[in-house]
């Protein structure tokens, strides 16, 4: 460990952090200014956020694709393989049943 | 670096060996919270239709952009903070400079529940309650649960914080910080869900 690490670390830190942020400000200015039609915002919103959840976890979480000896990993995809189950699976019911209603 | 994840780094010895475990069971902790957040957002998007919101007020009519935005931004600072803070923990930089910037996170976070009290406390004031409809059912039992868990993680720092000073950076005490770590910066992550679907997809509606 020296002074060599300890600046690229924080230069690290500091990536994600710019990353976050504009992927934060832009969803948030498009929103205020308006003008999209609501399908292209959706993607829109829905892409900056899957992004900014990536970015969150490689530089603040530490967790990536390379050299994973621990099963962080693997836990962190399965668990959102039963939420992706359970949440899409209660919108679809619950839009199915609204629709007929 | 034998885990690419949190961790110490081999030259902090026992502590570096016990966080192999300990960090990863507090993953498992935070993948089961994040099934609870999960079920919430999907309450919360079944909800937010004119059946689910029962002829009540409408996200347009009870959020303010504004104030969610700056504590946006405030937690995101806290994240970048918290960070520093973990740095100077595997670097050894010395108790004072980590009490510093845990204190700056503290006060980040204490921000942010601040902002977000206001906008509760705002909602209440216009009839927007829990019980108005099933839109804000789902609203309250979401976002207040987000701010439950941040104001556990500032209590969390002021422990942590008395514990330093306390017992000293030993082995525990580290590995600890290793786990607040994890949930300060999960927390953050759980925020962009709330920020994208409750407040952005809600306002632009």
């Amino acid at each position: 460990m020296n002074d060599l690490d300890y600046r690229r670390e924080l230069r690290d830190y500091l990536i994600g952090f710019g990353l976050a942020f504009t992927l934060t400000v832009g969803p948030f200015a498009i929103v205020a200014w308006g003008g999209l039609d609501r399908p292209t915002l959706l993607i829109f919103l829905g892409a900056c956020a899957l992004v900014q959840i990536t970015v969150h976890f490689r530089f603040f979480l530490h967790i990536d694709l390379s050299r994973q000896k621990r099963e962080d990993l693997q836990l962190i995809l399965f668990s959102v393989l039963l939420l992706i189950i359970m949440a899409i699976g209660t919108i679809w019911i619950m839009g199915n049943l609204a629709m007929r209603m | 670096m034998r885990h690419p994840g949190i961790n110490l780094g081999e030259h902090h010895g026992e502590a570096h060996d016990q966080a192999e475990t300990l960090v990863f069971g507090f993953w498992v902790f935070l993948m089961s919270d994040l099934i609870i957040f999960g079920l919430m957002f999907a309450i919360y998007v079944t909800m937010a239709n004119p059946v689910g919101m029962a002829g009540g007020p409408g996200p347009k009519d009870v959020f303010d952009l504004t104030s969610v935005f700056i504590q946006t931004m405030i937690l995101l600072t806290s994240s970048l903070t918290f960070g520093i803070a973990s740095l100077a923990m595997r670097h050894e930089q010395g108790r004072g400079r980590i009490a510093l910037w845990l204190g700056v996170t503290l006060a980040l976070g204490l921000g942010f529940l601040g902002f977000e009290a206001r906008d509760f406390a705002n909602m209440i004031g216009m009839g927007a309650g829990p019980s108005r409809s099933g839109f804000l059912s789902a609203f309250w039992g979401l976002v207040p649960l987000h701010g439950l868990h941040v104001s556990a993680g500032c209590i969390w720092i002021v422990v942590m914080l008395i514990q330093m000073r306390t017992f000293g950076m030993i082995p525990i005490v580290k590995t600890r910080l290793l786990r607040l770590g994890l949930f300060w910066h999960f927390l953050d992550l759980i925020w962009v869900g709330i920020f994208t679907i409750v407040f952005l997809a809600g306002i632009s509606a």
